[in-house]
């Protein structure tokens, strides 16, 4: 059974707002899913920004742990660990 | 004495240097493959030059008649390619660039004849995008190649970056590339996983999101059509994400070895260290990493002599990808 962990979730620009205006909360989960939950819970103007009605990952929105896209990692099933770094990034153009 | 009859056909073949010194694990080789031996400086002549032969072939553009005009968003390799290219064949290019990229890449843009049309740094690429999108559909007589839907794009990689690295090393066991347009990993990804299906692909990036504040939600969002239609997501087997400061020491140490690329070429580098490090102990891996361009458009941000931290939040408001 994964054990709930203390991370600290890196938001862009863009979410802060929504956050405060900070640009690190801490937040507690024992996978990405927990973790946006948690996120998604204390401030409810993201809940519409991160995940889709059906619980999936908003398609614009990247999340990391420690700089690795859990999308190819087990997408919201990712466990996190103490210590780890959760990073959210919207998905931009670049070339 | 071997020529050649146009500058063109210098295009690709890039070579493949080890720099295994740098690895963080012994028993994992990286070779990196200089793109910047290209002769408009990028891995983006094979994709401008693809592109525009498509066109031409499909009577989109007429080689040889006058007042044809073509238009393309880019943050400065594609557009400096094209600008190449357009020169070379005889066409009028429009580049929407955005206002925060190096002071170098808009002076190659007009050392080749392009017409720059600015678009919000704030908004980064995507602004590019908007605009180019906006100006083409004005000017329907324009012939906008719009790279990131474009699957010449993705095939000039697949027929040639692709083939290469094959050729020059079939012991590779893990192809590290930076993901812009998706381009380079889609096509030459593609090719190598047909060749050894056991290949993994590892995609690089900016933290792109950070540096752009012009959006206003994430529905602003943008995903390249072609990394869609081309099951890009499938195709990948990690994607992960470098800050500037960490490409900056990657650029540094590259340069200790005596190879001096740009600040992507860093980020890649720092994902095919990341990738030799990940793997489990005793495991025999062979990583080859584009290196997109050289450091020459870079200069003026002091990446190799400045100081680390005022270097790197520099870089963190100009677009190097």
């Amino acid at each position: 059974m994964a054990v709930a962990v203390a991370v600290d979730v890196r938001l862009p620009t863009l979410l802060r707002a929504q956050a405060g205006g900070k640009s690190t909360v801490t937040v507690k989960g024992a996978t990405i899913g927990d973790v946006l939950a948690e996120l998604v819970a204390e401030f409810p103007a993201m809940s519409g920004q991160l995940l889709n009605a059906d619980g999936t990952l908003h398609r614009f929105v990247n999340v990391y742990v420690n700089d690795d896209d859990v999308r190819y990692l087990e997408a919201l099933e990712t466990p996190v660990k103490d210590g780890d770094e959760v990073s959210l990034l919207p998905a931009v153009a670049g070339g | 004495m071997a020529s050649h009859r146009s500058i063109l056909d210098l295009i690709g073949d890039t070579p493949l240097v080890e720099v295994s010194e740098l690895s963080p694990n012994p028993d994992a080789r990286i070779f990196v493959k200089l793109e910047g031996k290209n002769p408009g400086g990028s891995v983006k002549d094979r994709v401008a030059l693809a592109m525009v032969e498509d066109a031409e072939k499909a009577g989109l553009l007429r080689p040889g008649e006058a007042g044809q005009v073509l238009i393309e968003p880019s943050s400065g390799n594609t557009g400096i390619g094209l600008a190449l290219v357009c020169r070379v064949k005889g066409y009028h290019l429009v580049v929407v660039l955005p206002r925060n990229v190096s002071p170098e890449r808009r002076q190659l843009l007009e050392l080749w004849g392009a017409e720059i049309v600015e678009s919000p740094g704030s908004e980064g690429s995507n602004g590019a995008v908007r605009l180019a999108r906006q100006l083409a559909a004005e000017h329907p007589e324009w012939v906008f190649l719009y790279q990131y839907a474009n699957p010449a794009n993705p095939r000039a990689h697949y027929e040639s970056t692709g083939p290469e690295i094959w050729r020059d090393c079939p012991e590779i066991t893990h192809f590290v590339a930076g993901l812009g347009t998706s381009g380079t990993l889609l096509g030459a990804g593609r090719y190598l996983k047909e060749r050894n299906p056991s290949i993994e692909v590892w995609a690089v990036e900016p933290p792109a999101g950070e540096m752009v504040d012009g959006l206003r939600n994430l529905d602003d969002g943008y995903i390249p059509p072609i990394f869609e239609e081309l099951g890009g997501a499938d195709l990948l087997d990690r994607k992960t994400v470098v800050r500037p400061k960490e490409s900056i020491e990657w650029v540094r140490r590259l340069a200790d070895s005596g190879i001096f690329v740009g600040l992507s070429s860093g980020a890649a580098m720092a994902g095919a260290a990341r990738c030799a490090a990940h793997l489990a102990g005793g495991r025999q891996a062979v990583i080859v990493v584009v290196s997109p361009d050289d450091g020459w458009k870079y200069l003026s941000t002091g990446a190799w002599t400045g100081d680390i931290d005022e270097v790197s939040e520099r870089a963190g408001s100009v677009i190097y990808f």
